[in-house]
């Protein structure tokens, strides 16, 4: 057997690849609430209980319509989307004009109601969503066994994540929405309808998360508390990474990912607490976030 | 006195008036629930109210404070005026810790920091020996107040409890009317002001931090004394979310609010109790009702239909 650092190889392979999959998850999310941040100027605190609805419509096609895992990933982000985009239009529209905490303190509350809701129709013991058949079993990498559906998130996630990247960077629209979030006035000037781009934005964002979300249903149970177990942890991760820029929410969550795995094998007991040490040193050091512009 | 306007203290003696009658009507406990939790939005609400930052993540002192209090009165059988102070110790180096690092950057960051942060207090709890993790530090005795006063009886805990809240209380409004507390404003209408004219801004938030934490910490531990128990819960981001709730449906930045919060979200939970998850869903209800149509919360609107300042 291969021993890194004194550790068997397997091992800490293993956890790398733990590591990498709550790191694409993080990057999934941070990066919807950079580019919701970006546009209408909001953190979406509903955005850990968007995510858990993402997970349950994927249960809910599966166990209501008979519909699997593959359709799902693409209808369960289009349907909170939608969801998303009906709740910007009634709600979050009516708070542009104020101190931004108003625009958190509305999302928290939104949060609270959704997770109650889904307490009350569904408990808080959490369902199992079956792997799909076409990505059970595992793979012999020669220096470590890997499941399958893990590797499967890791790359689902890198390509989502890469697009995005590339939709906002590279294409016009992405031109038109980075022009937005600098100056929505001028943009508007010159017939942009800012206002639907505002809304599809959050949408898309939304949809992200959600997209992370059915990802999630067959690691982690189906349950109404998966959202907020994760999106305590993000929000270390966007001040860390700072809300600047697309590809730093991208490189900060696969990297706090990684490192949290590994203190998973050096030192287990700080393993939930590693990426808020980060934090810390990151604060001491770098106020702005690594790939924060100044304010 | 204290810095009190006419109708303030009118105010404030119906308030006196309602604490002393209360515990001859209702429930002494409830009542001491309801008067930690007003202390603790109070504390809550000089960040907020008055330096206009917000602390998503005031459980963590709170919590801590409860925790010490119960930890030293249960082991060390230590006096119930010194296991409170403890409480306020705690939660007063802790806030100047966490405080030192999130002070340094400002809205909307400063809430994720310091929601961050408590979450990292949370997992140290759960984790800590001496929290007793799941279980927390049950059956704390509530000992005695400068070695005479017996608090086993909850008439007798009542009055301690009232005296400390009313302590509190009166604090935070000498701060926020002293000279200290106008700068505290003047740096919450215009920061980079505040600092042409001299003054060093990021202390002023740190030392107002460390007193909201102070008296969230004493808060938390006369919480934990009058009910025997510290848990978990008291650390936990919802405890947060909940006295933001309270503090902005009594009204940011009023005097009387965080009180009048504290009396309708006890109430509240205390009857909405039986049906569990519904709990959170009206809290979240009432969260978005008071965000989109009713941001002055009940005494600001009540102020503002007086045209007083409460």
């Amino acid at each position: 057997m291969i021993m890194i650092f004194g550790i068997p190889g397997p091992l800490l392979f293993g956890q790398l690849l733990l590591g990498l999959i709550n790191g694409a998850f993080y990057a999934m999310l941070s990066l919807g609430l950079a580019v919701i941040f970006g546009m209408l100027n909001i953190i979406n605190f509903a955005h850990g209980a968007l995510f858990m609805m993402g997970a349950f419509a994927a249960w809910m096609l599966l166990n209501y319509f008979d519909i699997g895992y593959f359709p799902a990933l693409i209808l369960a982000p289009l349907l909170v989307g939608a969801f998303g985009i009906f709740l910007e239009k009634t709600i979050i529209s009516r708070l542009y004009k104020l101190d931004h905490l108003y625009g958190l303190l509305l999302t928290f509350g939104l949060s609270l109601v959704i997770e109650g809701l889904f307490r009350n129709g569904y408990g808080s013991s959490g369902m199992p969503y079956r792997i799909p058949s076409l990505l059970q079993g595992a793979t012999d990498l020669g220096f470590m066994f890997m499941p399958n559906y893990r590797g499967w998130v890791v790359l689902a996630a890198f390509v989502v994540c890469t697009a995005t990247w590339l939709i906002i960077e590279k294409t016009s629209l992405g031109a038109t929405l980075r022009a937005a979030t600098e100056n929505a006035p001028l943009v508007q000037a010159f017939g942009v309808n800012v206002p639907r781009l505002i809304t599809l934005t959050y949408g898309g964002g939304i949809a992200l998360a959600a997209f992370a979300g059915v990802l999630a249903a067959p690691i982690y149970s189906v349950n109404p508390n998966m959202g907020s177990n994760f999106i305590n942890t993000v929000f270390a991760v966007v001040v860390i990474g700072g809300m600047g820029s697309i590809l730093g929410s991208i490189v900060t969550g696969f990297g706090l990912g990684v490192i949290e795995g590994l203190t998973k094998v050096f030192y287990p007991q700080a393993s939930a607490t590693v990426v808020f040490v980060v934090m810390v040193i990151i604060l001491l050091t770098r106020p702005r976030g690594l790939f924060g512009k100044a304010a | 006195m204290f810095g009190f306007s006419r109708p303030q203290f009118i105010a404030f003696l119906a308030m006196l008036a309602l604490i002393i009658v209360c515990p001859f009507v209702v429930y002494p406990v409830f009542l001491m629930r309801v008067l930690c939790m007003a202390l603790f939005a109070c504390a809550f609400n000089l960040m907020i109210g008055y330096v206009g930052l917000l602390s998503f993540g005031h459980a963590a002192y709170f919590g801590m404070g409860g925790y010490v209090t119960a930890w030293t009165m249960k082991v060390w059988h230590l006096d119930a005026s010194i296991a409170i102070l403890l409480g306020g110790v705690t939660g007063g180096v802790l806030g100047l810790c966490l405080g030192y690092l999130a002070i340094r950057r400002s809205g909307i960051y400063f809430a994720m920091i310091t929601l961050a942060l408590a979450q990292m207090v949370y997992f140290f709890c759960l984790e800590a020996p001496f929290t007793g993790g799941e279980d927390g530090i049950q059956q704390v005795p509530r000992g005695h107040l400068f070695g005479f006063i017996d608090l086993s009886n909850d008439m007798t805990m009542y009055a301690m409890v009232a005296c400390v809240f009313l302590g509190g209380f009166l604090l935070i409004h000498r701060i926020i009317h002293s000279p200290f507390g106008q700068v505290l404003k003047g740096i919450r209408e215009n920061e980079p002001r505040a600092t042409s004219l001299g003054y060093r801004t990021d202390d002023y938030k740190l030392i107002a931090f460390v007193l909201s934490t102070s008296l969230t910490g004493i808060a938390g531990g006369t919480k934990a004394l009058v009910f025997g128990i510290a848990t978990l819960t008291d650390v936990n981001s919802s405890t947060s979310g909940e006295i933001v709730l309270t503090t902005l449906l009594g009204g940011l930045g009023t005097v009387f609010g965080p009180v009048m919060g504290s009396v309708v979200m006890v109430s509240m939970e205390n009857y909405l109790a039986q049906f569990g998850a519904w709990v959170t869903v009206t809290q979240g209800v009432i969260f978005m009702f008071c965000v989109l149509a009713f941001r002055r919360g009940i005494i600001g609107e009540i102020g503002n239909y007086l045209k007083l300042k409460l």
